[in-house]
């Protein structure tokens, strides 16, 4: 509708760089956000399990 | 009697607070909300996408340039949110010793400050083309750039206090006294003459924006706004099970899920 | 109960006192915070008299004289105008009519010498069709009128 060919899409109107760039950033901020909580659970559950089995031994 | 019948008000919903705010039963509660904000989250995000990058029509002005509004806008928006209610809860687990407040808190600050980062860093990928530069001292980016660097001191605070309790006393009076950054960032435009444009978007008058440019920015707006709710509920989840481990019901899960 | 009661007043008066502290230094430091003056301003002698500071206003229809990397432009707030001088590239949103913000320092009475332009956008956002709808109504209606 707005773009004719694909190459026009990526273009931009000839801002490619700024927009790509604006768009790349905002989908990296979000990528870390949703990555680091998963490994910190999965550490907190590591954690948790290693605490448990030693305190089974214990008794 | 009336102030008092305000904090007797008060106290009912404080109670009711701890009852139903107790961690355990909100750890099975979020549980069962993340996949369906998640999903809700993606969808939004992928409509959203397509119409702000594609489907939505270019500037009179600024041509294709302002299509970084999509993303742009929406983390400003959140940036602020995210600091109200982080101020909000921070207050509230001060107050009257709410442990879910307190951990609310906590997992939102991370949350808030990536949107501001978001909001300066692709604020300033729009300048440089727009206005002619990637940075300027007015009142509008150097109040935004104060809201980061609240977030970050809230953030390393908490991470200098050991004891979960006192972390979060000394960390809320932070937050809230932070609180009043937030009408300086909304107000800045009118108060002082700034690069920055005022706000297109008013709840006392009709929007500037083209309805066809306006639905792209609510829906990337909601997307933004589920993306933080999904992750907030995650990161309190994994905060609570730190928090309660050595409660019987955490102890019970850890043995059921190995 | 009586302890939450203290927190919540300790809250509540700090916040009050801290936004108050804030309000005050803010309007003792409202001239230093200015991002750039109006020409009105400028004529009136409140902005720097000898000192690099920003000038803000419209660029007025009609006044922009191009000469290579050389410009010459008027910038007007409706009231009074000053000519402004500039060498160097222009931001895309440079244009008659539109907002801008430019740095560098009087030469004389009514010139300043620009070392750099800012253009400023307005709130408006739509798409090029409707911006031309917008104008031709406007016109005809103009048109109406006289």
């Amino acid at each position: 509708m707005t773009f004719s060919t694909f190459s026009q899409f990526l273009a931009m109107g000839g801002f490619a760089f700024y927009v790509w760039s604006a768009y790349g950033f905002a989908a990296l901020v979000v990528l870390i956000n949703v990555v680091q909580p998963i490994i910190h659970n999965r550490k907190v559950w590591r954690t948790l399990r290693r605490d448990l089995d030693r305190a089974e031994e214990d008794e | 009697m009336g102030e008092f019948g305000g904090f007797a008000g008060v106290s009912r919903l404080i109670k009711f607070i701890h009852k139903y705010g107790a961690p355990k039963r909100f750890y099975r509660l979020a549980g069962r909300l993340v996949p369906w904000f998640a999903g809700v989250t993606a969808l939004l995000f992928v409509v959203g996408l397509y119409l702000g990058l594609y489907w939505a029509p270019p500037d009179y002005q600024q041509g294709d340039a302002y299509r970084i509004m999509f993303v742009h806008v929406p983390n400003a928006w959140m940036s602020m949110m995210a600091y109200v209610i982080m101020a909000s809860f921070a207050a509230t687990g001060y107050i009257w010793n709410v442990r879910l407040a307190d951990i609310m808190a906590k997992a939102t600050a991370p949350l808030g400050a990536s949107f501001t980062l978001t909001a300066l860093v692709t604020g300033s990928l729009w300048g440089k083309p727009m206005w002619g530069t990637w940075w300027v001292w007015d009142a509008r980016l150097t109040s935004e750039l104060i809201l980061f660097f609240l977030y970050v001191g809230y953030m390393a605070l908490q991470a200098s206090i050991d004891d979960p309790r006192r972390a979060a006393h000394a960390s809320a009076i932070l937050a809230i006294v932070g609180v009043v950054n937030i009408p300086i960032i909304h107000y800045s435009v009118y108060w002082w003459h700034t690069l920055h444009q005022p706000a297109s978007l008013t709840l006392t008058s009709q929007p500037k924006i083209y309805i066809t440019m306006l639905i792209p920015l609510i829906i990337m707006s909601l997307a933004f706004m589920f993306f933080y709710f999904t992750m907030l509920l995650v990161r309190v989840r994994s905060e609570i099970l730190v928090r309660e481990q050595r409660t019987d019901w955490v102890r019970k899960l850890v043995r059921s899920k190995r | 109960m009586r302890k939450q009661n203290k927190r919540l007043a300790f809250v509540l008066i700090g916040l009050t006192g801290v936004s108050i502290a804030t309000w005050l230094v803010l309007t003792a430091f409202r001239h230093n915070l200015v991002f750039f003056y109006s020409p009105t301003q400028v004529l009136e002698g409140k902005a720097p008299h000898h000192g690099i500071f920003r000038l803000g206003g419209l660029v007025k229809k009609g006044s922009i004289k191009k000469n290579g990397l050389k410009t010459t432009f008027t910038v007007t707030d409706l009231r009074h105008s000053l000519v402004v001088h500039y060498t160097g590239i222009l931001p895309d949103l440079f244009r008659q009519g539109q907002g801008v913000v430019v740095q560098g320092q009087m030469a004389g009475s009514s010139v300043f010498m620009a070392r750099q332009v800012l253009a400023k956008h307005g709130a408006n956002y739509m798409p090029p069709d409707v911006e031309a709808e917008l104008k031709h109504s406007m016109a005809m209606k103009a048109k109406a009128q006289s």
